[in-house]
């Protein structure tokens, strides 16, 4: 009883993780299966067919490919646009600024339903053709909200005597804005972009409303999933989630390396 | 760093204004700082002292009046552009820079290509060199504080603004760091206005001390010339103690007579600044001598003198403060150097306290205490005490 008491803590955070992390580890789990039937669901036998021959299903790949491609351009025009907006909500007053303000958490509170069908009927309504560049339009819409959302905060948190030092140090408007308030905001601009990327790899909603036969990688899996999902979407599954891992173990590991060298002094 | 002479002018502030809404955070503020010297400006919080260093930096658009270094006026002219810095009173030091970045921060934005040697140096002033690769989260308070102040001074600005840059420091720390900014300032020879709480540090650190209340200036001058002479009750009481009398002037002329609760005081004339019969006499503690009753008879005639019972004793040392309860229950304070071992007063005691009368000032009696004392306003002090002789 009181072995339990004071390890209860460690005995939740154990059962939370391995809760979060059994799904991910079958994905990683069945990448190296080779399945009796069509559905990959049962272990059958080892096998590196899937990871060897990862683009070895018609358009795997192709859709892979698109989805990145969406998601890099996307997120690319997204945050661009997004942080000039949080830039020109936070220090600047001018008239429809409290609408602008709410206009842009619209598509965050819109169910994505709602998103994707009106957008495509005001495609439709224009005659614009659907395809690659109306799902990224459409990714752009929401992507831009976090992107604000995210800035906003942080700009809202900059001590505004950072940028008075900076002006009273010989700093012009320009100098200010490139060597203070950019790199401090960047950290929040960088967060905002992996978001951004992350929701329009994965969207699936507003992107099968307005994707035409543009097929991204959460509509290729969709259509699979009917006929029985090929071995190598856990493959890619499981190759994006270690790279994601790394890039967060990388950056644990430079900014340890950084305390360490500074204690070092 | 460039040891080249480099001309330094006057700082003139000139009615200058600040209000936000209604109320005014400086109030119509004339004042010379001549070139060189350490001015303090000292009041109470929310008076206005960094307002007014806001202006001066340029950080802040003053209402009305205007700013000028020597004969350039820079009231409109942005901060960036302005041959003044400043220690903020957070520091302010860039976060994601670490302290030779920071100091070198204002070298570079002027396109200045050698800061290497310039910034070791300064780091060096401040005994920090060995640090210079940190981030600022990575240093102590008073660490951060020696970083500001390297990173404005580096830039040899003609004034350099200070506010509050102790308040964030221990006891010890801060009389270092006091002693440190007064040696750089006299080694640089750069105009210091340096806001403080703390009376002490201003009087001890500063050759013009400014006592601020209200958005005004209550009195300037020399520190020992403000505390020998306060011009008004706020300033007595705001720069060190003062024990302050109520009383009416019965005559005046060279000397001014007044009295109060049956005792009489003199004081010389121009200590007066009552402008009317009633004036508020005043002395500073340490000017008063405390005799037992018995001794009353030692006190010279001449002499203002007060008697009571002592209420309170404290041994500090070096000096022995009294509390003597007086007749009309005032608490007068005294200070006593304790030169004679044993025979102090006790708690209890009737004693007589006694002062010179060219200790004593007297102060305008009807004073609110937010009247800023101007030039006119002395003229009017003058008149009115040479009115109340008839
Ligand atoms: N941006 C502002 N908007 C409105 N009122 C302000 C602003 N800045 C200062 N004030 C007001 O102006 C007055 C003077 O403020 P200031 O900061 O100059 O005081 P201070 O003397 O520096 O006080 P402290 O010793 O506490 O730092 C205060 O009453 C304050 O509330
Ligand atoms: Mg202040």
């Amino acid at each position: 009883m009181r072995w339990l008491r004071r390890n209860i803590i460690a005995i939740i955070a154990i059962a939370v993780l391995v809760y979060l992390f059994i799904p991910i580890a079958v994905v990683a789990f069945l990448s190296f299966n080779n399945p009796a039937s069509k559905f990959n669901i049962r272990w059958n036998e080892f096998s590196l067919d899937a990871w060897t021959n990862l683009c070895g299903v018609p358009g795997v790949c192709s859709s892979f490919a698109t989805s990145i491609g969406i998601g890099i351009i996307a997120t690319i025009i997204a945050t661009v646009l997004g942080a000039m907006i949080s830039f020109a909500l936070v220090r600047y007053r001018f008239r429809g600024r409290s609408t602008t303000n709410l206009l842009i958490f619209l598509p965050m509170a819109t169910p994505e339903v709602v998103m994707g069908s009106s957008l495509l009927a005001l495609f439709l309504n224009m005659r614009f053709p659907l395809g690659q560049v109306t799902v990224i339009i459409a990714h752009i819409m929401f992507i831009i909200s976090f992107v604000v959302v995210t800035v906003k905060a942080r700009l809202q948190g900059l001590d505004p005597r950072l940028e008075e030092a900076a002006r009273d140090l010989y700093a012009g408007p320009r100098a200010t804005f490139r060597y203070v308030t950019f790199p401090l905001v960047l950290p929040g601009i960088l967060g905002a972009a992996l978001l951004g990327f992350s929701l329009s790899f994965d969207d699936f909603i507003i992107s099968y409303f307005n994707a035409g036969t543009l097929v991204t990688f959460p509509i290729y899996i969709w259509g699979a999933a009917q006929r029985g999902i090929p071995v190598q979407v856990n493959a890619l599954a499981t190759l994006v989630f270690v790279l994601a891992l790394l890039v967060v173990l990388v950056a644990q590991f430079v900014s340890y390396r950084k305390r360490k060298s500074v204690q070092a002094h | 760093m460039s040891t080249a002479e480099h001309r330094v002018d006057d700082l003139h502030l000139r009615h200058l204004t600040k209000r936000f809404g209604e109320t005014a955070a400086v109030d119509d503020l004339t004042l010379t700082i001549a070139a060189g010297s350490f001015f303090a400006l000292l009041g109470a919080s929310g008076c206005g002292k960094t307002t007014t260093l806001r202006m001066i930096a340029g950080l802040e658009d003053p209402t009305s009046g205007s700013i000028h270094i020597g004969d350039l006026d820079v009231t409109n002219v942005p901060p960036h552009k302005r041959p003044v810095n400043t220690v903020f009173q957070s520091y302010a030091l860039f976060p994601h820079l670490d302290i030779f970045e920071n100091v070198a921060f204002g070298m570079r934005r002027r396109g200045l290509k050698d800061v290497n040697g310039p910034v070791m140096s300064m780091l060096e002033l401040v005994e920090l060199a060995p640090l210079a690769r940190r981030k600022p989260a990575q240093l102590s308070g008073g660490q951060q504080q020696r970083v500001a102040v390297a990173r404005a001074l580096i830039n040899r600005p003609d004034v350099l603004l200070l506010d509050e840059p102790l308040g964030a420091l221990d006891l010890k720390l801060r009389r270092q760091m006091q002693i440190e900014l007064k040696r750089i300032q006299t080694e640089v020879g750069t105009t210091f206005v340096h806001v403080t709480h703390d009376q002490e540090e201003a009087m001890t650190m500063a050759d013009t001390v400014a006592v601020m209340n209200s958005g005004r200036i209550e009195q300037l001058g020399h520190p020992a010339d403000i505390y020998e002479l306060p011009r008004t009750a706020f300033v007595a009481n705001f720069l060190g103690q003062a024990n302050l009398v109520e009383a009416e002037i019965v005559s005046a002329s060279a000397e001014v007579v007044a009295q109060a609760h049956g005792n009489t005081f003199t004081l010389p004339g121009d200590r007066n600044f009552a402008k009317h019969k009633q004036v508020i006499v005043g002395v500073r503690p340490e000017k008063l001598t405390v005799l037992d009753h018995f001794n009353a008879h030692l006190v010279p005639d001449s002499n203002n003198r007060v008697t009571g019972r002592v209420t309170d004793v404290s041994y500090a040392g070096v000096s022995t403060q009294y509390v003597v309860r007086t007749p009309w229950e005032q608490d007068f304070i005294a200070f006593e150097q304790n030169m004679v071992v044993g025979d102090r007063c006790e708690v209890g005691d009737e004693v007589v306290l006694h002062w010179s009368p060219s200790h004593t000032f007297g102060l305008d009696g009807t004073q609110d205490v937010n009247a800023g004392i101007s030039a006119e306003a002395l003229e009017e002090t003058r008149a009115a005490s040479s009115l109340g002789g008839e």
